[in-house]
């Protein structure tokens, strides 16, 4: 919003202000000095606390290796509630892709894995379209059910086809995946001379976090990963620079005038909610290529937190991807390094002293006193604790989402006619 | 038209659609079992087979409503937000605090018996509501949806009821396989309720039926006339049909969030409470987990009304006995999920689809009778809100009945 009202401003050469030097020059200026701080701010918080973890290329590897299935989640959410349709279902759908790659893929491979998560999710994202679009039923109701039936349907169809496999496997997991996907690496900078990996390994202020930023985002990446990632612009194109799309998002903004307008409404949304099980299903796919086998409760509720970082992300492919980033950072953190999550506490003690300045310098005495005690207060506990328990750390991400989305939620806006039952002729 | 019929054919219209539901989620689970080899009509004979001896039968039963008694608890909790359009997801993440949180106090404090059951029921209500509560204070105050938010609790409650089971409320020894919170005293058990049986002429069963059964009703009729009968509740029900018809007259939107929240926590914090103080007396790794979530089930099932969840409990608690009789008869006892599952998708569809039949016949009815030319009931009922799947039947029926 703000940044189309300075973009548009005439610009005046020779004289630029401070702020205008943070603020100016329009959304990927802004976007890049917030990455800019970010980092510093990472920095500064892994030399002062000694926690390496904090950014080396492992923990951005495995950062990476947990957004890719939230974010694959959370893209099925875009597609389905950009035409309207709320998809609580996405958990359901990505529990079915878990099981239809981890059948598909014992039997012949990584590439049937992929057709086989694709499909069965496909599959539960038919069925909440035929309860939403067709019955009309609340989209919520549709979804939670969808989630009760999956868990079952995966529970009884493992207990036909693997218990009593020769191949391996029982009641809860798959046999092992008959072949592994490739995966690539970027020559020279991270692998063979791996130049990223030597300038990570000296510890620099700055300089090697980027280094282990890059080298984490580049080094042994999987096929699903590839794509995955080259999704969110694709998404972004179909959505927002297509014909299909405009026609896609206007279900979901006014469904009444888009029928008027000629919009096939029922067809547009039933094709969309497939796509959105597809997608979740992909991201079951990917839980599956991880471990190599289908386990059962291998999604452990990253349908749910793809809809957060789809909520988080404001219903738009960039934020999503932001959200992803994020949960899967702080997840990665807590599987890595129970000590690195202290120093995620200093991060958060840093960002709450800048905002209550921030506040203090506009006047907002009070907001600036309680960013400030809880400013100490984080200060605190990273300076006293060693190592959280792991009950704790095991819901970092979650906190961390509930944080943002409770910080950031009041300046969100979900499309028009999300979550509405439509019905032709009666509205 | 006179009353009777109107009200005969009401309760026709409310009946129809689980019925249809049941038959049909049976029809489909029975063509799944058929598919995989074993006959659908043995495999129900098995579920509904429930023992050859009197003692065996009355046991059954007792295991039925033992499950019972938390899955009315859990439907109601939801019910409560679901009438105020509400989507309390997190009943799971409530009554795991609630209870972890009870058995603690529980095992800490000596307490003549009945005063010592009160306290325990005081901490797992005031811990649920307090857990629901965040849910309520966010979405008033920063506008977070309480479907996410209760979601991201869910796995909060999970976190760290199990650090603080492991942690600082552990009771049980170190090498332990099961680890427990230390046990509740005796004077802290709710006495169960198998003289009832004896009363009866019944045989005596080998386990206990719960007391909490008596809360349970008291609970469920609490909550009836609290609904249907207070000020509260017809400011509720009228912020779940029409928001903001609701705001206009007075209710005061915000404050309702977050009372129906506090409610709805509530009544989620003593879904633990049966099978913490009628069996295991402490909380411990082998807590029944999952009950929030059918929770949901059973209140879409019973269409939020306490009669209807009371049936639906009843139901998913028979389900439930059959899967190891299921498991011993060689078929996957999965299809108890799957059934239990089916159920819910179509007797939410079936729900809509009588629904909007009731609503066609009601205006044709209407205009053929053409006497009073506008219900005055009938402007809301092209009003949607976004949550209203539960809730919107209801109006179609109240809609009969004003017909009638």
């Amino acid at each position: 919003m703000s940044s189309v009202a300075t973009s548009r401003r005439p610009t005046r050469p020779g004289r630029i202000r401070l702020p205008e030097l943070f603020t100016g020059g329009g959304r990927s200026r802004r976007l890049l000095w917030l990455f800019v701080g970010v980092l510093v701010l990472f920095s500064v918080a892994r030399v002062v606390s000694g926690q390496q973890a904090l950014t080396s290329s492992s923990t951005f590897a495995a950062a990476l290796l947990l957004a890719v299935p939230i974010g694959l989640a959370a893209l099925g959410g875009l597609f389905s509630e950009r035409a309207g349709v709320v998809n609580i279902g996405l958990e359901g759908m990505m529990i079915l892709g878990t099981w239809g790659a981890g059948w598909a893929g014992y039997q012949w491979g990584w590439g049937a894995a992929v057709l086989g998560g694709l499909l069965f999710g496909a599959v539960g994202g038919l069925l909440h379209a035929i309860a939403t679009v067709t019955f009309g039923v609340d989209h919520v109701v549709s979804g939670v059910a969808i989630n009760i039936l999956a868990a079952g349907v995966v529970r009884f169809l493992s207990e036909l086809f693997y218990v009593d496999n020769p191949a391996g496997g029982g009641a809860a997991q798959s046999p092992s995946l008959s072949n592994r996907p490739p995966d690539f690496s970027l020559p020279v900078l991270s692998s063979g001379p791996d130049l990223l990996g030597d300038l990570e390994s000296l510890h620099w202020f700055l300089i090697s976090d980027l280094a282990g930023l890059l080298r984490g985002l580049t080094h042994e990446v999987g096929v699903l990963t590839l794509i995955a990632v080259l999704l969110i612009p694709a998404s972004y194109l179909v959505l927002w620079r297509t014909a299909f799309g405009l026609r896609l998002r206007s279900c979901g903004e006014n469904p009444a005038a888009a029928d008027s307008l000629g919009v096939p409404v029922y067809r547009l949304k039933y094709i969309a909610v497939l796509i959105s099980g597809a997608l979740a299903g992909l991201g079951g796919v990917f839980l599956v290529f991880v471990a190599n086998i289908y386990r059962e409760g291998q999604t452990g509720g990253r349908g749910f937190i793809g809809l957060a970082a789809l909520i988080f992300g404001n219903w738009r492919p960039g934020g999503l991807a932001a959200g992803a980033g994020l949960f899967g950072f702080s997840d990665a953190l807590q599987l890595r390094s129970r000590t690195a999550v202290v120093a995620l506490l200093l991060v958060v003690a840093l960002l709450l002293a800048g905002l209550a300045v921030a506040q203090a310098v506009r006047g907002r005495i009070l907001t600036a006193v309680i960013a400030g005690v809880f400013a100490i207060a984080s200060l605190v506990g990273f300076l006293t604790i060693d190592a959280l328990p792991p009950g704790i750390v095991f819901f970092t991400p979650h906190l961390t989402t509930l944080l943002v989305l409770s910080l950031a939620s009041q300046r969100l806006r979900m499309p028009q006619a999300d979550g509405v039952v439509y019905r032709r002729g009666e509205h | 038209m006179n009353g009777r019929p109107g009200l005969l054919r009401r309760v026709g219209l409310a009946l129809i659609g689980p019925v249809l539901a049941i038959i049909v989620a049976l029809v489909i689970s029975g063509i799944v079992i058929a598919l995989i080899g074993e006959d659908p009509v043995a495999a129900l004979k098995v579920m509904v087979d429930l023992g050859d001896t009197p003692s065996q039968q009355t046991q059954a039963i007792v295991v039925i409503l033992n499950r019972a008694i938390p899955l009315f608890l859990a439907g109601l909790a939801v019910s409560v937000a679901f009438r105020m359009g509400l989507f309390n997801i997190g009943v799971e993440g409530q009554y795991r605090m609630a209870a972890i949180a009870a058995a603690a106090v529980g095992a800490a404090v000596v307490l003549p018996a009945p005063l010592h059951v009160l306290l325990i029921m005081v901490v797992a209500v005031a811990v649920g509501a307090l857990w629901a509560g965040i849910v309520g204070v966010l979405k008033v105050t920063r506008g977070v949806s309480e479907v996410i938010s209760s979601i991201m609790l869910n796995f909060i409650a999970l976190g760290t009821a199990s650090f603080l089971l492991t942690g600082p409320l552990r009771g049980s020894g170190e090498g332990a396989s099961i680890v427990t919170t230390k046990p509740i005293p005796e004077s802290g058990w709710f006495p169960g309720l198998n003289g009832l049986f004896t009363a009866l002429g019944l045989a005596q069963p080998r386990t206990e039926l719960y007391g909490f059964l008596l809360v349970a009703i008291v609970v469920g009729v609490a909550i009836a006339v609290l609904i249907k009968r207070t000020r509260f509740g017809f400011d509720l029900r009228a912020s779940g049909l029409s928001p903001s018809a609701a705001t206009a007259s007075g209710v005061n939107a915000r404050a309702m969030v977050l009372k129906t929240m506090l409610l709805s926590g509530a009544i989620a914090g003593l879904i633990g409470l049966p099978d913490l103080l009628g069996d295991t007396h402490e909380f411990g790794t082998q807590f029944t987990g999952g009950l929030g979530f059918l929770g949901i089930a059973v209140a879409l099932l019973g269409r939020n009304t306490p009669v209807g969840i009371t049936l639906a409990a009843l139901l998913f608690a028979f389900l439930d006995r059959a899967a190891l009789p299921l498991q011993f008869a060689d078929i996957p006892s999965s299809v108890v999920t799957i059934i239990q599952g089916t159920i819910v998708l179509t007797v939410v569809i079936a729900n809509e689809v009588v629904g909007r039949f009731a609503l066609r016949t009601a205006e044709r009815a209407g205009s053929a009778a053409a006497a009073p030319p506008a219900d005055p009931g009938g402007g809301g009922g092209g009003d949607t809100s976004p949550i209203d799947g539960p809730t919107g039947h209801g109006r179609s029926d109240d809609r009969q009945g004003a017909q009638a």
